[in-house]
């Protein structure tokens, strides 16, 4: 029943240029000059830039919501232009901030919209739109028959997602979507689209004025500024370490050194390697191997590797053996998906000069300190973020 | 009342018949005006939608047709339809087109724009968003609209006795009634109007709920 996933089209911007009239612009008509890149096919592409820069005029323009002055959009080579806007429209995925789902019309029949416009039998769409259901995570038993105004706005927002996916579109304009609902659900509908991506790798348009969600989203992003130009076109990770004016600086913030470290992953650090201690070792032995130690303490381990505790070389025993009970806790335990912000917080937050990095079981992998996050800052501006980034043929083309 | 009583029971036991002619009488006289002035507003609203300037003289027109006295616009349209059933229609089909133009056009106004937008971006001819989109979502301020005007309409039918027997509805008894000195007629004319006008209110309500099981969904309704 289902139709094949997977298809993507890219999308070219061609020296787009639409002006408006100074009534227009007062109301907030944002104008775009001369816009010209191109978002790869099956890449999530952010517009971001403050408001009235033209970020979403530039998102209607493909679905012909609004015809550019002059220019060309060209989908997968075609011209946006020449083809009928209903039918394109209906290829075409569209999120908006406040979803605008049919009040009369059940959850079922909302998410069937663009099928049914293309006139699939009912059992068809029907299954598409339980399927659909599913997979925004809403149970169809549940919801299909219900009307939007019993759903909260974090549910709607999931319909809005389901009913664009309906037809499979190669492409989704989505814009603002997460921009209505409260913070922590804002989160977690980020990072279920995050994964959907994954799945559906479909081409994705998204427009926000919200730096963080730009960077958190975006293969690739655009930032804007007023008057419709691009003042960056980047992965964001670059954007961050090398914004490329004045205002992407202080457009994505002061703070972007930090923003940059919640891109990375302690994966991504060479970890310090540890001086390690087994249960019963003589004490004498660590005692002097941990003095040695640039931390001046040693890591003691169970037979699995995993961290029991640290063994600070000046309140070690002068003989014996070493046990448990000689440590002072492992805190923070990092775990290599940790991104580099939030290890730093724990480490800024601990008394312990370092982070014992911990792979899936629980071994030891490795050290982290903040002088090694910080030295890992200055010397990364190349560095490719863990995100799903770097196939071959992805080479954004830029600038306007 | 020299001691009789306001109404004969008897009297309206022997006029049964009387009772349901006039009452078909009345009802076509409401039925016919309210549906050609629905058909005539929605046409019309559709048509100044989008076009305030338009609107506002088109509201100014239906307004002053509004005031036109009843009898007088009887006798005017007389002049030319004779005495017919067309008489009384004319000018209570003009009456309803004030109430059902506004009522139509607020109704449309009332669709949400992210509604609208999400319609046209998602594929919507301009035909399937007016008729698929629009017109069910306008319907709740449509139906207080034909509500009023209704209920209008059954109250000023009552004028339209001076058609006669043939076309007269509940009217004629008040008529008769009043030529006669005989108030069971009064009473029963206009008792009888001001139940039919409660029940049609009533019914149209009845209708307006099955035809929008949306409206009534809320959050707290789960």
């Amino acid at each position: 029943m289902s139709v094949p996933t997977g298809h993507a089209a890219t999308v070219e911007y061609e020296h787009i240029t639409k002006s408006y009239d100074a009534a227009a612009l007062k109301k907030g008509a944002g104008a775009v000059n001369d816009l010209s890149l191109t978002v790869p096919a099956g890449k999530i592409c952010v517009l971001v830039g403050p408001s009235g820069c033209g970020k979403t005029t530039s998102l209607k323009m493909v679905n012909r919501l609004i015809e550019p002055t002059s220019g060309r959009i060209l989908i997968d080579g075609q011209d946006a232009a020449k083809r009928d806007p209903t039918e394109l429209r209906r290829g075409i995925g569209y999120v908006i901030q406040q979803v605008g789902l049919f009040p009369h019309q059940t959850i079922e029949q909302n998410v069937g919209t663009v099928p049914r416009l293309l006139g699939w039998p009912a059992a068809r769409w029907k299954a598409r739109s339980e399927e659909l259901l599913a997979t925004v995570g809403l149970d169809p038993a549940k919801y299909a028959r219900r009307f939007p105004a019993q759903l909260s706005g974090g549910e709607r927002q999931r319909v809005g997602v389901a009913r664009a996916l309906a037809a499979d579109p190669p492409i989704m304009l989505m814009d603002e979507p997460f921009g209505a609902v409260d913070p922590i659900v804002r989160e977690r509908l980020q990072n279920e689209f995050l994964r959907l991506q994954e799945t559906l790798a479909k081409t994705i348009l998204f427009v926000t004025h919200d730096i963080d969600e730009a960077i958190k989203l975006g293969d690739i992003v655009a930032v804007m500024q007023a008057g419709g130009k691009v003042a960056q076109f980047a992965p964001p990770a670059e954007i961050l370490a090398r914004p490329a004016s004045e205002f992407v600086a202080r457009f994505v913030g002061t703070d972007r050194g930090l923003k940059r470290l919640s891109l990375f992953r302690v994966s991504s650090l060479d970890l310090g390697v540890p001086t390690i201690a087994h249960v019963g070792d003589d004490a004498t032995a660590v005692r002097g191997r941990a003095a040695a130690d640039p931390l001046a303490s040693a890591l003691l381990v169970d037979d699995q590797r995993r961290p029991l505790g640290w063994l600070l070389a000046s309140e070690l025993p002068s003989s014996g053996s070493i046990g448990p009970e000689h440590t002072v806790p492992v805190s923070p335990l990092l775990d290599r998906r940790t991104t580099l912000k939030d290890a730093m917080s724990l480490l800024l937050g601990s008394d312990v000069k370092a982070g014992v990095a911990v792979d899936r079981t629980g071994a030891v992998l490795g050290l982290v300190t903040v002088a090694q996050i910080t030295d890992w800052v200055r010397t990364s501006d190349d560095a490719v973020p863990d995100k799903p980034f770097e196939d071959e043929d992805f080479t954004p083309v830029a600038e306007g | 009342m020299n001691g009789k009583p306001l109404i004969e029971i008897g009297w309206v036991n022997d006029h049964w018949g009387l009772i349901g002619q006039r009452f078909i009488q009345h009802l076509q006289l409401t039925l016919v005006p309210v549906v050609a002035g629905f058909v005539i507003a929605l046409l019309i609203a559709i048509f100044v939608l989008g076009r305030p300037r338009l609107y506002a003289l088109v509201i100014g027109i239906a307004g002053i047709l509004y005031t036109i006295p009843s009898l007088a616009a009887y006798l005017l349209v007389a002049q030319f339809t004779k005495l017919s059933l067309l008489t009384a229609i004319i000018p209570l089909t003009t009456y309803t087109l004030l109430i059902l133009i506004r009522g139509i056009v607020a109704g449309f106004r009332s669709v949400p724009g992210d509604v609208l937008e999400a319609a046209e971006g998602m594929g919507y001819t301009a035909t399937q968003r007016l008729l698929r989109v629009e017109l069910p979502l306008a319907v709740p301020l449509m139906f207080a609209a034909v509500r009023l005007a209704t209920v209008t309409t059954i109250g000023l039918a009552t004028v339209a006795a001076i058609l006669g027997d043939t076309y007269g509805g509940f009217g004629q008894f008040l008529t008769e009634g009043l030529q006669n000195f005989f108030s069971t007629e009064i009473y029963l004319g206009a008792i009888l109007s001001v139940v039919f006008a409660v029940a049609a209110d009533l019914i149209l309500v009845r209708v307006e709920r099955l035809a929008t099981p949306w409206a009534r969904a809320r959050a707290g309704a789960r």
